[in-house]
């Protein structure tokens, strides 16, 4: 726009600024001022308030010696992987299938994608009925003879956290396909005509033409995706409370329940701070990827 | 893939197959059916639980549908279910969710369309670098904020309050909602706005008079955007709305999760569609603009 070469004086464009102010502070106070003052708070001793008591990494000594962390960590990660390569799989494949010039693509897609509409907490509070032990999908396949047959995942503590990423595919990956169909759309039809020109198999037109083409599409997808695994909160409180026992448990439930319940404000912040350093670690290569290169070139 | 390779016709966009019975519909249509299955799945056993009475529930099957329809759960999930506070149902969430709702859409989406809009047109030395900061904000997660923000509306006597939670949800709403209207704006074309300027229009006369009318399509967007989002929030609800202005969601979670008494199942699920079904009758009118939305709010970014 003509407006960036104008001298830049204060008062000029003063509309513009009246209206940008909102977003410069919530960008300024919001998302770095409190980010960086948890930061700096997660290496004091504050327990039910914040306290200027610097005592170095103490906190995360603390955090990484205690079981409930370890578990949290070690669910997120299960869960983030199989949610990650699973959401990608069943999104690309949902969505390679509606592009097939199928009828009732709309009603498909409207099916598939509801879930998404919904909130975790009605997700998880969903499966846990029809997961539940005593009356769900284990009783039924039970009543139909099958006396052994057994399916009790969340009331098992090695196989809980499957139970909830089958709740969060159901919830997810609807948005996966949606994203996914937009990219195969994108895609130049020239490309299956030569393919097809060429004799290639359509499987192999999309593993190694389409989906190659595809990859900024991918890679945004896993950024979305990634970012809201870290997140993972109301789904786990509502499918499981964490349970049994902390099979269950994630990080951002550790940091919830230490900063709001437990009155252990350090170690909310230092598990809250460790989470940051995942999304961070997630970003940064991709901003780069993404963004560094164009920058140079322009 | 699940494709034949003998069939080397097979392509998204070419014309319908003649045999509609071949075996690579089959197996398209198969596969889509099987999708179906786990999709529906939660919704049809949602439903069909909360219409059954309790002796039903412990004797039957999930799936099994309802033999005596009953809404005595509907009945009693609105009006008194018990959280382990109260014994009032969800009907106090569904009018504070309301409350919540509505002044937090207005504030969010006037100020997004306002910032998104100076932000194409209208940019000044810096504004690029705070939107850069307000995006990346979008993907720090909420916990590392939460405690500040609590001292911050403390400080503003607004913490624990409906003034609260919607200004909360007006800024973690600001990233997703200014890049949609900045794009918005910025594909409008620049003939238009350069012909107002020359007729003397100023920044809030073009808004006003050009911008927004032309704009509707994108406002519907951020609606449904918002509308799903700050209904189905549960986390900022918790801690910044206060005990008395609990959303719906919390309840529903204080309803069905409450360890006191015996389980009821069917007014659990009862309780469950209720709170689906704002969102769920948003998505279902609003179709398209609904994958629009989050289209434009995820590829975009």
């Amino acid at each position: 726009m003509a407006q960036s070469q104008r001298p830049s004086s204060l008062f000029r464009n003063l509309s513009a600024k009246i209206a940008a102010i909102p977003m410069i502070l919530t960008a300024l106070v919001i998302f770095v001022g409190c980010t960086v003052w948890t930061v700096v708070y997660s290496f004091t001793k504050s327990r039910m308030l914040p306290k200027e008591d610097f005592v170095g990494l103490m906190q995360y000594e603390r955090l990484w010696a205690t079981k409930r962390w370890l578990v949290s960590v070690e669910n997120i990660a299960i869960y983030g992987i199989c949610s990650l390569i699973l959401s990608l799989v069943i999104g690309f494949v949902l969505a390679a299938l509606l592009d097939q010039k199928i009828r009732f693509e709309n009603t498909f897609r409207t099916i598939f994608l509801y879930p998404y509409a919904l909130s975790f907490i009605v997700t998880g509070l969903v499966w846990q009925w029809i997961l539940n032990p005593t009356f769900g999908i284990q009783k039924v396949v039970r009543g139909w003879g099958f006396e052994d047959f057994t399916f009790d995942w969340l009331a098992n503590t090695d196989y809980v956290i499957y139970a909830v990423l089958i709740a969060g595919l159901w919830q997810g990956t609807g948005l996966v396909m949606a994203l996914m169909l937009a990219g195969l759309r994108g895609i130049d039809e020239d490309i299956w005509k030569a393919s097809r020109v060429d004799g290639i198999p359509s499987w192999k037109t999309y593993l190694f033409i389409v989906i190659p083409m595809m990859r900024p599409v991918f890679v945004t997808t896993l950024v979305i995706i990634a970012a809201g695994i870290v997140k993972v909160y109301d789904l786990i409180l509502a499918q499981t409370s964490g349970g049994p026992g902390i099979a269950s448990e994630v990080p951002a439930k550790y940091v919830y329940d230490y900063m709001f319940r437990a009155g252990n404000l350090g170690q909310g912040f230092a598990a809250s701070t460790m989470m940051l350093v995942t999304v961070l670690i997630i970003l940064i290569p991709w901003v780069i990827l993404e963004y560094g290169g164009k920058k140079n070139a322009s | 893939m699940p494709h034949n390779p003998e069939t080397t016709m097979t392509e998204p966009r070419g014309p319908k197959p003649s045999k509609s019975f071949s075996r690579r519909n089959i197996i398209i249509y198969g596969l889509l059916l099987l999708a179906v299955f786990y999709y529906i799945l939660p919704l049809y056993v949602m439903i069909v639980t909360s219409l059954k009475g309790m002796p039903e529930i412990r004797l039957g099957n999930v799936f099994a549908p309802p033999v005596d329809i009953t809404f005595e759960p509907w009945v009693k999930a609105w009006g008194s279910a018990c959280t382990g506070l109260a014994c009032d149902g969800l009907q106090p969430g569904f009018i504070n969710s309301v409350k919540i709702l509505i002044p937090s859409v207005v504030i969010s989406i006037a100020i997004a369309s306002v910032n998104g809009y100076a932000l194409a047109n209208w940019r000044f030395k810096g504004s690029e670098v705070f939107f850069t900061i307000l995006l990346f904000g979008a993907f720090i997660p909420y916990q590392v904020m939460l405690y500040p923000i609590v001292i911050l509306l403390r400080e503003l006597g607004l913490f624990a309050s409906l003034g609260g939670i919607v200004l909360v949800h007006t800024i973690f709403g600001m990233p997703i909602l200014t890049l949609l209207f900045r794009n918005y704006f910025a594909s409008v074309p620049e003939e238009l706005f350069k012909a107002a300027r020359v007729d003397g229009a100023g920044f809030w006369g073009i808004f006003l008079k050009i911008m927004l009318p032309m704009s509707l399509p994108i406002f519907v967007v951020a609606l449904i955007l918002q509308t799903t989002g700050i209904w189905n929030d549960f986390l900022l609800g918790v801690i910044y709305a206060g005990t008395k202005n609990f959303p719906m969601t919390v309840q529903l979670n204080n309803i069905v999760n409450s360890t006191q008494g015996v389980k009821e199942y069917n007014v659990n699920m009862a309780a469950t569609m209720l709170t689906g079904i704002v969102p769920l009758v948003v998505y279902f009118i609003s179709g398209k603009l609904f994958v629009r939305g989050i289209a434009a709010g995820a590829v975009k970014g």
